[in-house]
């Protein structure tokens, strides 16, 4: 009688055993899925949070300077010139400019920037560095390599370097963080030249790559 | 007795169902083992071991200076080593494109490639990883700056650019030193070698532009963060790219690229010049 309720005993916690051993894996699954689902609603509240940078009709439209991809080269940049309704604040100004740029030219080709990118918060600390913080996808998203990464890098600065002077220097942030590269070459560990004229130190020539001159 | 018997039996049976428990308990725990996954698992850093040269670094000079701490024993002066790196590797795949087709593997294949012409050429080459593994920007930094007589070239391919094509990249301006000291700070160690750099670069440039038709005249200057750790004349080179249709198309260029890394490696020789002392441009 005694080795049949000993027998019960032992198959049961086995019985246990072998489900848990089935299941935990399977729970952790799950909790990973809960909490990327998570992560995931997170960022797209950020995004409703972050209002689209109000553009105010009253502000003089002026002839702006973006850079996208060329039309020959897609390594190299070309201007395009666009009339825009500029705010005078040079944080707001960056925002708006930025967000064009993000926004892509007619031609999806020239593309500079992930579609799906998202300028999170900009700021222009009081030495002329500015600060932009993109969502993660800039980095995912983004095509690898040296060429597409700087081509994407010096689009952004070239623009602001058109129309906003006050910027001098430019730090990228991904989802509020430093992070070493854009995705996996460009260095985003330092600061880009913005307007590297008035950057301290000088001189620095803008790098062939930033050239947005066309090739002959 | 007969009670006695059913007993042992009995004894038997729970002594088997025990057996069989741990059994299926080792087998869970080792299935729960391997299910587990380690998202954060860092890729082994350390380079291996046999691509560190056969010659022995001795020491010399101040250490803590980049580049400049170690010497290879045979060659005191002059070019003699060439580190490759092929870029990526372990769970960092690169560009990835139709088919399948990985950065991280095709680099491989080009870097064998211009291994053997370098070796013929007369080139010692240190490759920075030879399997699928991904050593970081740092160790793969380490490897050139442990040799003297050396130049480091990365081989990438891009997501981007015209089909057949190859650009060569040095570093982007670094801020000037600040150390007082005369060290060269690590994360700046590439900074001494830009102009030397920058010839390498123009050589290579100019012989890959006579076999691939498309491709600049001139290296150009990009942020890469590999070369920014470098304490050699440093470049990348970069192959258009990963969006071919068929594999077969990039394997094509591997000797054409090989020969023109090889050729403007060996026309450099006669103008490499180490820097005189640390933190001085050469």
């Amino acid at each position: 009688m005694m080795g049949r309720w000993k027998f019960w005993v032992i198959t049961s916690l086995v019985t246990t055993l072998i489900a848990a051993a089935i299941y935990i894996p399977i729970l952790r699954k799950r909790m990973q899925r809960a909490a990327r689902q998570q992560q995931q609603s997170e960022e797209q509240a950020r995004r409703e949070l972050i209002q689209p940078v109000p553009v105010n009709p009253g502000d003089p439209r002026v002839k702006t300077k973006l850079f996208w991809a060329s039309d020959s080269d897609e390594t190299a940049l070309a201007p395009v010139t666009v009339d825009l309704p500029l705010s005078k604040d040079p944080v707001l100004r960056s925002k708006q400019v930025l967000n064009t740029l993000l926004a892509g030219p007619v031609d999806p080709e020239l593309r500079t920037l992930p579609p799906d990118a998202v300028l999170l918060a900009f700021y222009i600390l009081p030495d002329g560095t500015a600060v932009a913080d993109f969502s993660e996808a800039m980095a995912t998203s983004i095509p690898s390599g040296i060429a597409s990464e700087q081509l994407a890098v010096d689009s952004m600065a070239r623009t602001l370097e058109a129309n906003v002077p006050q910027i001098q220097r430019l730090k990228i942030l991904i989802h509020g963080q430093e992070v070493e590269t854009l995705a996996g070459h460009v260095d985003l560990t330092g600061t880009f030249l913005v307007n590297s004229n008035l950057a301290q130190p000088p001189p620095s020539p803008p790098s062939p790559a930033a050239t947005p001159a066309p090739k002959p | 007795m007969l009670l006695d018997v059913g007993n042992i039996v009995r004894l038997v049976r729970t002594l088997s169902i025990c057996s069989l428990a741990v059994v299926l308990l080792f087998g869970a725990a080792l299935v729960f083992s391997f299910q587990t996954p380690a998202p954060t698992q860092q890729p082994p850093s350390a380079p291996p071991p046999q691509t560190i040269p056969s010659t022995p670094p001795t020491q010399s000079g101040a250490s803590g200076v980049a580049g400049t701490s170690f010497s290879a024993q045979p060659q005191q002066n002059g070019l003699n080593i060439v580190v490759l790196d092929p870029a990526h590797g372990g769970t960092d795949l690169g560009a990835r494109g139709t088919g399948g087709m990985r950065e991280s593997e095709i680099v491989l294949d080009f870097a064998s490639e211009v291994r053997r012409t370098l070796e013929q050429q007369g080139f010692q080459v240190v490759l920075t990883r030879q399997g699928n593994d991904n050593p970081s920007f740092d160790d793969r930094s380490a490897i050139a700056n442990a040799q003297r007589g050396a130049v480091f070239v990365t081989l990438h391919i891009s997501s981007t650019g015209l089909p057949g094509t190859a650009r060569v990249y040095i570093n982007s301006d670094l801020p000037p030193l600040t150390d007082s000291n005369g060290m060269i700070p690590w994360d700046r160690a590439q900074a001494p070698f830009l102009s030397l750099s920058r010839q390498l670069g123009d050589l290579v440039q100019g012989f890959l532009a006579q076999r691939f038709k498309g491709s600049p005249d001139a290296a150009q200057s990009a942020s890469v963060r590999q070369l920014r750790t470098t304490a050699a004349p440093a470049i990348a080179v970069e192959i258009s790219s990963v969006v071919v249709n068929d594999r077969a198309d990039l394997d094509r260029m591997a000797p054409g690229v090989a020969e023109a890394i090889a050729r403007g490696v060996a026309a450099f020789k006669p103008l490499y010049v180490l820097p005189s002392a640390p933190g001085v441009q050469p």
